[in-house]
């Protein structure tokens, strides 16, 4: 869950307000006064300089919501003209995340910065510190010629007042690959060609300025049309939303979808065939095999890391189990997957049985504009009830846990868990590749791109700490998951 | 002294719109006010569907007081409020 309060609050609203248009009797005109109901005329103004502005960010926000990317807004379309395309298109698009630039103007470019605080002492620890002769004395104190400045911050841990200091962005901050840069006029914009879609900068922005692009309309427009969607909820839903997951399943079905899956079942799969091909490659002396559930993982391998393939495990995701079993069910049907991040939207997209990807935000969205109140509903029991081993893959260690408890020998596993990635991360797992080995006679790497797992996605609602408590909760009443061969 | 009512929406409005974390007073106040205050979850309590919607959810009830953007620092505030600390 993010930490950033009114920000989220907003996204949600607007969420909440796109599907109460859609629902309405002129989407086109609803969708267009979005900015002006949130924002009416004569209200305080909350943020910025003035209600117009407030409206033009609100806009923006909404060209996300329904879809699209901010980015391309020449501000001459109406939000009118945005709903009609978007109830008119056909095709979704990969790229998953979209940068309000507006929002990027408040925050200050990486740098070093000597504050008010330099005393211009004699001892000029920071100049001496400085291996690029970037700082020097003017009028008594210290000055960074950022042209020379590689940011190595020697001169920050040096200074003794602490008069040094690294302004950060945090967008930038917060990506674990550099996809994310504010480039030469201030604005934030992603590379898609190094992006993981790990969703840590919409996470981190404080203004919210990293969005989402959602795929809520083609989920509703599906809903109308005559074919069935049917929904896989990942095992780290457990705990995002009041009530039992067999309410629920019953609230899904009465917002519209027409069958509702625990992802946790393709999960029981995914590590009965992890288990297999742990044994095997630990036969053959591989000294260690890393998990690929993680859709975030699967993005770094893909365009980061492509050296650490040969010990990463082929089994499929479960994500992949469930939809392909979701499909045998119902071959005509549109498949939503729903999920607590971004990653998992690139993943949908590659699987040809996973229509929509929509996240814990959209459906709470969704619950919220069709007022189901979820606690108050009977409990739908699933056909298949997943293991306690599966209903746990949403937490760090969870993983690990459900391979070592489907081998026959436990023993065989000494697992270690990589819960998070960023850069120091990365680098840990360069090295493994590299010498094929791990730290510690690790032989199962359990890799999760968020740190605490699924339940740490950008798209949470919940508190790490309670949503674990209501997955443990559910799971302790699950039976164990069955030993392979 | 009759004990202050903490009543904490688990209406799904609420729920999905911060009030998730709220669920950790469930914890603190026992903690912090032993049984001084009583603190238990709510069905929907109305709050959403009067004129404020849901851009002031989520919402809790401090015996009377509607706290409104509910945060667990701000339903302490106005239990210290009400105890006089």
């Amino acid at each position: 869950m993010s930490n950033l309060g009114q920000a989220i609050h907003i996204k949600k609203e607007i969420l909440i307000r796109i599907i109460k248009a859609f629902l309405s009797e002129d989407f086109e005109k609803q969708a267009r006064l979005i900015p002006y109901v949130m924002r009416p005329k004569g209200m305080e103004v909350p943020y910025r300089c003035c209600v117009y502005k407030e409206r033009a960010i609100i806009k923006d926000r909404t060209i996300a919501g329904l879809g699209f990317p901010i980015e391309e807004d020449d501000e001459t379309v109406s939000l009118a003209d945005y709903a009609r395309e978007a109830l008119e298109r056909e095709e979704i698009s990969d790229k998953n995340l979209t940068v309000l630039q507006a929002a990027c103007k408040g925050c200050a470019t990486n740098r070093i910065y000597v504050t008010d605080l330099c005393q211009g002492c004699v001892a000029r620890p920071c100049v001496n510190s400085c291996k690029f002769g970037a700082i020097s004395i003017v009028n008594g104190k210290s000055v960074i010629d950022d042209s020379k400045c590689k940011k190595c911050k020697m001169c920050v841990n040096a200074c003794p007042y602490n008069a040094i200091v690294k302004v950060t962005v945090p967008c930038e901050d917060s990506c674990p690959v550099g996809a994310i840069k504010k480039d030469e006029t201030g604005f934030a914009s992603i590379d898609y060609e190094k992006c993981i879609n790990c969703g840590k900068c919409t996470a981190a922005c404080p203004f919210g300025a990293v969005h989402e692009r959602s795929q809520i309309v083609d989920i509703l427009k599906a809903m109308k049309s005559d074919k069935r969607v049917i929904a896989l909820v990942a095992p780290s839903i457990v705990g995002q939303f009041p009530g039992t997951i067999y309410q629920l399943k019953t609230a899904m079905i009465n917002s519209g979808f027409d069958d509702v899956f625990e992802v946790a079942q393709g999960a029981d799969i995914t590590a009965n065939n992890e288990a297999k091909e742990f044994m095997e490659r630990i036969e053959e002396g591989q000294d260690f095999m890393t998990t690929s559930c993680c859709a975030g993982y699967n993005q770094l391998i893909k365009k980061h890391l492509s050296e650490i393939q040969p010990f990463v495990s082929d089994t499929k995701t479960p994500m992949y189990y469930t939809a392909e079993i979701a499909k045998q069910h119902y071959p005509d049907a549109k498949i939503v997957f729903v999920s607590p991040c971004v990653a998992k939207r690139a993943e949908g997209f590659e699987n040809e049985n996973v229509d929509y990807v929509m996240n814990y935000e959209e459906l709470g969205a969704l619950f919220v504009a069709k007022k189901i109140q979820i606690t108050e509903l009977e409990e739908t029991p699933f056909i298949v009830e997943s293991s306690k081993q599966a209903r746990i893959f949403g937490y760090s260690g969870g993983v690990a846990e459900s391979v070592t408890m489907s081998l026959p020998d436990e023993e065989l596993v000494k697992p270690c868990i990589i819960n998070g990635l960023n850069k120091e991360s990365i680098k840990t797992l360069k090295k493994y590749a590299a010498t094929g080995k791990c730290e510690g006679g690790c032989n199962l790497v359990e890799v999760m791109c968020c740190e605490g797992g699924c339940i740490g996605g950008n798209a949470t609602l919940n508190t790490q700490r309670i949503a674990k408590k209501a997955i443990d909760n559910l799971a302790n009443n699950s039976q164990d998951i069955p030993k392979v061969e | 002294m009759e004990k202050i009512s903490v009543k904490v929406c688990l209406g799904t409005t609420c729920f999905v719109m911060g009030g998730s974390n709220l669920q950790e007073l469930n914890d603190i106040i026992p903690r912090k006010y032993g049984d001084k205050v009583e603190v238990m979850g709510s069905n929907c309590l109305g709050l959403c569907s009067i004129n404020w919607e849901y851009s002031r959810a989520p919402y809790v009830k401090v015996d009377e007081e509607i706290v409104h953007e509910a945060t667990v620092e701000k339903v302490l505030a106005v239990i210290d409020k009400k105890l006089g600390n």
